[in-house]
Order: structure tokens, then C-alpha cells, then sequence
């Protein structure tokens, strides 16, 4: 199958490991992975911040990019949340219905990592060796947004040599939210300190998750504590394999 | 008769409680300094979470009742001012009095001018968020008469000289020990030696509320629901004391926000399984009264409605907004929010707090007057899962954000950064700027609240389009 990569702003600028690690799991399974040049950002960090206006040319750019694909892929629930629930919004909101349209149609073709592979692709077992023990978060975009529900965990039962084990309050938020970590400072790090305490609980060697920005607010507290708990990429964990 | 002129009116400046004296951020920085209320709140939270999860699992059609729920209060709302006035005059028609009220410095004037009527200077109070919302309490006092508030949590914020901080449980943020205290230094006749005991307590609180329920004529209520073909209110509680306060006095004043109509009473059916299972985690709250009326011979002989509006018009105006009108104060939004589980109530600076408060307030009061709510949330949607007539309480925050006033300096960086990302070129250039800062793992103000407490990652030596174009 044809994939078109939709790498968002945040993996390719600074956790470029999560976006290449999808592109070699996606061709180990014997797909064609593209890269649409002139992507840059969905703009769900102006849509969330209340700058809607601003976000639109960013829309128009995202749906024109990603237009002429069948299938398109983002290692990020939020991102493709933004997509899915966000584009068509803030077009209609801002009177352009044919932008709305168009939007709707690319949503409908975008899928989040772990729903690419098990909805689309079919398959669990990636044929991954991973010989850490993992606690996997599953991130607030991912689970109520997009609703990936237990769709990254049965990717993780099936890769060799990695123990799963359980976070407590999983589903509670890890604090980031976007400039939500900004704005409210102080409350966010409350939460963030919160979830640090039961990763830590866990054990686990790596916290994983299918949001590079929830593990960039999570992996910066941990690195804050002095611990050597490491967060890395649901796609990294996917990828990794013996050889 | 006045002429409408464009948008409806919003809550007034100066009365009630919708506005906080501070914004958000720093409101919740006080409360995360102190302890003991966030252990409290955990322990609260955690356990009303687990007791709603555990009987909503019962319902194998909660999913098609949170359905049913929203559609009725979608078509209850598209109706409002038709079933309004179909509510006034069957209630006129079963003997009561309808009083409509603007805004609350309408609502007070005309409950303090029925109180002073009836010459009496007390009155018996059944918890209620819109007298709360409008400051009658303090409304009251000013003209001279005294509320006493009958719930037991409400009783303990009033003698704390506090201000609730949950929709159900206003005394959420208070411990045994902390009540104790507050019964011991304020509640009349109470016996010196009283422990910190939780039947000890209810029991000097009972005593108290006995003797004030037998000897005030006067009660005033707010409702959780009116029925507009029969013209019956609805009052849910959990203790009893409302139903004393509706039934022993002589004259009952009803306060309620006019989105609390719903149009038959088949239509109860629904919101009678929603509220209670959402709300205290019960399979049916343990006092449901209702009153047409009045019945000569049995209960208050006088009974008067007051409907107020303070800015609910104006939030049925705004298409996007206008579901929070749907909201029956369950709080089960309150109990799932991580952010409220860590700030509490106060921080909100409303009489609603929570995520229903975050979108609530500033569409009563209008947003620039409360900026900082939509932004109190991360955004993680634990709140909609929760609600039980299914409001998209993320949806309306992203829009108020849309609508609240920008600080300049955040409007300037958004749309260069826009600016910038539209131009990909332009954006690659920016990305390899970020490598410059790389060892920067302090930022500077506004963004150091993200590195006072966490470490920046550093940027890679090469971004993903720059591998991909070398491949
Ligand atoms: S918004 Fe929904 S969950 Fe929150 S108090 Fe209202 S009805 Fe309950």
C-alpha cells in the first residue's frame, strides 16, 4: 500500500526518531511510504490557544498537501485528532464550506499509527523485538479524541521480548494540554507529578506512547527527577527489531 | 415592555458570584500551595469517581439514556420561551405567583421585597446554585433578614464564612477535624465537647436545623427541574431538610434558571436516573419532592417562582456555547477533571467551578470578564466522557478560547509562527534556528513555567525532512 506520512511539526523538528521509525515499520511490512512536501503543521496549537483565524491558512496547506492521498499516517493521536474533529470546525466556522468538504474527506483518510496498523493494515503483530519492560500511557488525544482504545497495548502484547506492565490511573491527563503547560504552569506540573510517581511505581525501564508531546512533558520531568526511566515513541518500540 | 437591541444581556458587574477576583492561573498557584486541600480533594474525588463508575456500569443503556438526555434538553432549549410561558401559566393556574427576573440585582430585589412582605427576618434555605449564582444570601442579610442554609455541607461553608467550592459537595475542601472547628466557634447551642465524629457532628447540626425548620415561616428554594405542561418543580436532595423546608413553612419562594424546564413529565424519566447515578454515585437520590402550587390545607399556602435569566439568553444565542445550558449540576464533570482534583473549587472564582464552570461563567458573564477559564482545562476530555447528557464541554472550551481577548505578546508570536509554517521553506530554516538554542535548557519568561519544573529536550542534530532528503 501506498502511505503518505503526515510527520507533524513536533516529530520531525524534534523527535525525528518517532517519524523515521514509522517509515522503516511501514516499508518492514512491505509498504510505500511518501513524504508530501510542503506539510509543516495542522495547526491544532493555534486552533487550541483560541487562534482560529490564524490556523486557517495552515488548514488550506494541510488539506491541499494531503489531498491526493489514499491513506495517510501520523505517529500522533493528537495531530490526527486535530484533523479528524478540528479542520472542518474551524472552516465552517469561518464560512469556507468547500474547505470544510475537502477536509472532512482528507480526516477520513488520516489514521493514527496504532489504527493504521490494526484497523487498516490488519495486522498485531509487527514482528518487533523489544527486550525492555514498558508501561504504556495512552494519551488523552489518543484515547477520547480518536478513541485508538486498546490498540496500541495489543501492538505491544505481540512484540518479542517486552514485559507490559500496567500504570496506575493510566487514564488520567499527564498535564501537558498544549500551551495548557504554559498557561497553567503550576497545575500542570501538579499532574505531571502525579503521573511521574506511578510510571516510577511501575518499574518500568520505558514509558512509551503514541504522543511524541505528552512523552516530551513527561520524558522532561523524569529527566528533571534525575531518573532513568526513558520515554520513547510507540513507532520506535514498533520498529526495533533483533538484527 | 423594553425593545430588544441586538445581543441579549449578560450577569451584572458587583452582584452574585461569577467572577473571581483573580484569574484563574493564579488563584490555582494558592490553592496547589496548600496540602491539605488537595489530599482532601483527592480522597473526595477518587471516591464519589469510583461509587458513579460503579452504578452507571449497572445501566447496560446508559449510553442510549445520555442520548436521550441531550436530545431532550436540545429540543427543550430550540423551545424555551414557548415552554416558559406555557410553565407560567399552569403554574398561575395551581395557585402560584411567576416573577420573571432580568439578571440577579432583578432576582434579589424581588425575593427580598417577598420576604420584607411576609414580615418575617428569616429564612430557611434549600441549597440552591442560582441563589448562589445571584448573591442572595448576601442580598438578604444587607436588607436585614437572615438565610440559614439547610444542607449540611451548605450549613458548613455558611457558618465557615466560606464559599462552596463543589456544585454538590460545597464542603468538598474541608476535613472532620476542620468542621468540627467551624461548628464549635459558630453553630448556636452547640455542646462544647463535640468530637470530630461524623454521626457526632450530623447529630449537632440535626439539632440545630430541627429547632430552625419548626420556627421560620419562610423558605426559599432553588429547582432542579419544572415541568411546563403541569406546572410541578422538582427538588433532589439527598438529606431531607429540603423537604422540610417545602413543606413546613408558610410561604415558599422558588428561584430557577430558566433552562431548568423540561416539557412533560414522562420527560423526568430520564433526567430521574441521570442525575442521581452521575451525581452521588446513587441508583436514586433518597428525596424527590415536587409541588404543584398550592393545595389549600397542606404545605406553604403561598408559593411564588421567580425565573431568571442573568446571561442565559445570551448563551442560547451562541450556537457553539448554547450546550451548556444543558447542564442538570450533577458534577460528575467536576469529580473525572485532573485539574480541579488539584486546584479545587475557589480557584474558579465562580459559583461553578469545574470544567461545567470553565465554559459556564465566562458565557454568563460574557468572556473577557472571566479570560482565564477556557483556558483552565488541558483539554483531556474526561469531562465530556462523564457528563450524562453528553455535553462537549473540550468543544466549547476551544471556542470561548477563540473569543476570550489575547494578550498582545501571544498575539504577535501566534501569527508569526503561523506565518512562518505556511511557508515551508521558511519553516525549515526555523527548524535548524531551534538547534542553535540547543543548549538552552532554561527558557526565558513567559515560557519558564515550562522549564521551572521540567528539562527541555534537545533538539536533534537533523530533522526528519532533512533525513528523508538525504535518503
Ligand atoms: S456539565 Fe454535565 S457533568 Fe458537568 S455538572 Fe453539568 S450535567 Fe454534570
Amino acid at each position: 500500500m501506498r502511505i503518505a506520512l503526515f510527520v507533524t511539526c513536533l516529530a520531525d523538528t524534534m523527535f525525528p526518531a518517532a517519524a523515521k521509525a514509522t517509515v522503516t515499520l511501514l516499508e518492514r511490512l512491505g509498504h510505500e511510504v511518501v513524504f508530501p512536501p510542503g506539510q509543516t503543521c495542522c495547526g491544532q496549537m493555534h486552533i487550541n490557544t483560541g487562534y482560529q483565524r490564524d490556523a486557517l491558512p495552515l488548514i488550506r496547506r494541510h488539506v491541499r498537501t494531503f489531498a491526493p492521498y489514499d491513506v495517510i499516517v501520523a505517529p500522533s493521536g493528537s495531530c490526527v485528532g486535530s484533523v479528524r474533529h478540528q479542520h472542518a470546525m474551524v472552516a465552517r466556522g469561518a464560512g469556507d464550506l468547500s474547505l470544510a468538504a475537502r477536509a472532512e474527506d482528507v480526516a477520513g483518510r488520516t489514521y493514527e499509527l496504532s489504527e493504521l496498523l490494526v484497523d487498516v493494515l490488519g495486522v498485531e503483530d509487527v514482528g518487533a523485538y523489544y527486550p525492555h519492560r514498558v508501561t504504556y500511557h495512552p494519551t488523552c488525544h489518543s484515547l477520547r479524541m480518536i478513541r485508538v482504545g486498546d490498540k496500541p497495548l495489543r501492538l505491544l502484547r505481540h512484540v518479542r521480548g517486552l514485559e507490559l506492565v500496567e500504570l496506575p490511573a493510566a487514564e488520567q491527563c499527564c498535564g501537558f494540554g498544549g500551551t495548557f503547560a504554559l498557561k497553567n504552569a503550576d497545575t500542570s506540573a501538579a499532574m505531571l507529578g502525579d503521573k511521574m510517581r506511578h510510571v516510577l511505581e511501575t518499574g518500568a525501564e520505558v514509558c512509551t506512547a503514541g504522543d511524541a508531546s505528552c512523552l516530551m512533558h513527561i520524558g522532561g520531568g523524569l529527566s528533571r527527577l534525575g531518573s532513568d526511566v526513558r520515554t520513547v515513541h510507540l513507532a520506535e518500540i514498533l520498529a526495533a527489531s533483533e538484527a | 415592555m423594553s425593545t430588544f437591541l441586538g445581543m441579549p444581556a449578560t450577569a451584572p458587574r458587583g452582584v452574585g458570584h461569577l467572577r473571581g477576583d483573580e484569574s484563574f492561573p493564579e488563584a490555582a498557584r494558592k490553592a496547589l500551595g496548600n496540602e491539605q486541600l488537595r489530599r482532601n480533594l483527592a480522597h473526595a474525588t477518587t471516591t464519589i469517581r469510583g461509587k458513579s463508575g460503579a452504578v452507571v456500569a449497572e445501566l447496560p443503556d446508559w449510553q442510549e439514556l445520555r442520548s436521550a438526555g441531550s436530545a431532550l434538553k436540545a429540543a427543550t432549549m430550540a423551545r424555551l420561551p414557548e415552554l416558559l410561558e406555557q410553565l407560567e401559566a399552569n403554574v398561575t393556574a395551581a395557585g402560584g405567583v411567576v416573577h420573571w427576573a432580568a439578571d440577579a440585582t432583578e432576582a434579589n430585589r424581588i425575593v427580598t421585597g417577598l420576604v420584607e412582605a411576609t414580615g418575617h427576618r428569616r429564612v430557611i434555605k434549600v441549597k440552591s446554585m442560582a441563589t448562589q449564582e445571584i448573591g442572595l444570601n448576601e442580598a438578604l442579610e444587607a436588607a436585614g433578614i437572615a438565610p440559614v442554609e439547610t444542607d449540611l455541607a451548605e450549613l458548613i461553608v455558611q457558618l465557615g464564612h466560606d464559599k462552596p467550592s463543589h456544585i454538590l459537595v460545597p464542603a468538598i475542601h474541608r476535613n472532620r477535624t476542620e468542621i468540627r472547628d467551624i461548628f464549635l466557634r459558630e453553630m448556636p447551642g452547640v455542646d462544647p465537647a463535640l468530637t470530630d465524629d461524623p454521626a457526632t457532628l450530623a447529630a449537632a447540626a440535626r439539632r440545630y436545623l430541627r429547632e430552625t425548620f419548626l420556627s421560620t415561616k419562610v423558605a426559599v428554594s432553588g429547582a432542579n427541574f419544572a415541568v411546563a405542561e403541569t406546572g410541578t418543580l422538582a427538588v433532589l436532595e439527598s438529606e431531607g431538610n429540603g423537604r422540610m423546608c417545602l413543606t413546613l413553612p408558610d410561604t415558599l419562594i422558588t428561584v430557577m434558571g430558566i433552562e431548568k424546564v423540561v416539557p412533560t413529565w414522562r420527560d423526568l424519566e430520564v433526567f430521574l436516573q441521570l442525575l442521581p447515578r452521575a451525581s452521588t454515585g446513587e441508583r436514586m437520590n433518597p428525596y424527590t419532592s415536587m409541588w404543584t402550587g398550592v393545595t389549600p390545607g397542606d404545605g406553604p399556602q403561598e408559593f411564588h417562582l421567580v425565573l431568571l435569566d442573568n446571561g442565559r439568553t445570551a448563551v442560547l444565542a451562541d450556537e457553539v456555547g448554547r450546550q451548556a445550558l444543558h447542564c442538570i449540576r450533577c458534577s460528575a464533570c467536576l469529580n473525572v477533571c485532573p485539574v480541579y482534583e488539584r486546584t479545587g473549587g475557589h480557584a474558579y472564582g465562580s459559583v461553578y467551578p469545574g470544567p461545567i464552570g470553565a465554559v459556564l461563567s465566562p458565557q454568563l458573564t460574557g468572556v473577557a470578564d472571566n479570560a482565564s477559564l477556557p483556558y483552565a482545562s488541558s483539554l483531556c476530555g474526561a469531562c465530556f466522557d462523564a457528563c450524562p447528557v453528553k455535553i462537549d464541554i473540550p468543544s466549547i472550551l476551544v471556542h470561548l478560547r477563540n473569543e476570550a481577548p489575547h494578550p498582545r505578546t501571544e498575539r504577535i508570536a501566534m501569527a508569526a509562527a503561523a506565518y512562518t509554517m505556511d511557508r515551508p521553506a521558511l519553516y525549515a530554516r526555523a527548524q535548524h534556528a531551534a538547534k542553535l538554542s540547543r543548549h538552552a535548557t532554561r527558557l526565558p519568561p513567559p515560557l519558564n513555567g515550562w522549564t521551572a519544573s521540567r528539562d527541555l529536550p534537545q533538539p536533534p542534530p537533523e530533522t526528519f525532512r532533512d533525513w528523508w532528503a538525504a535518503r
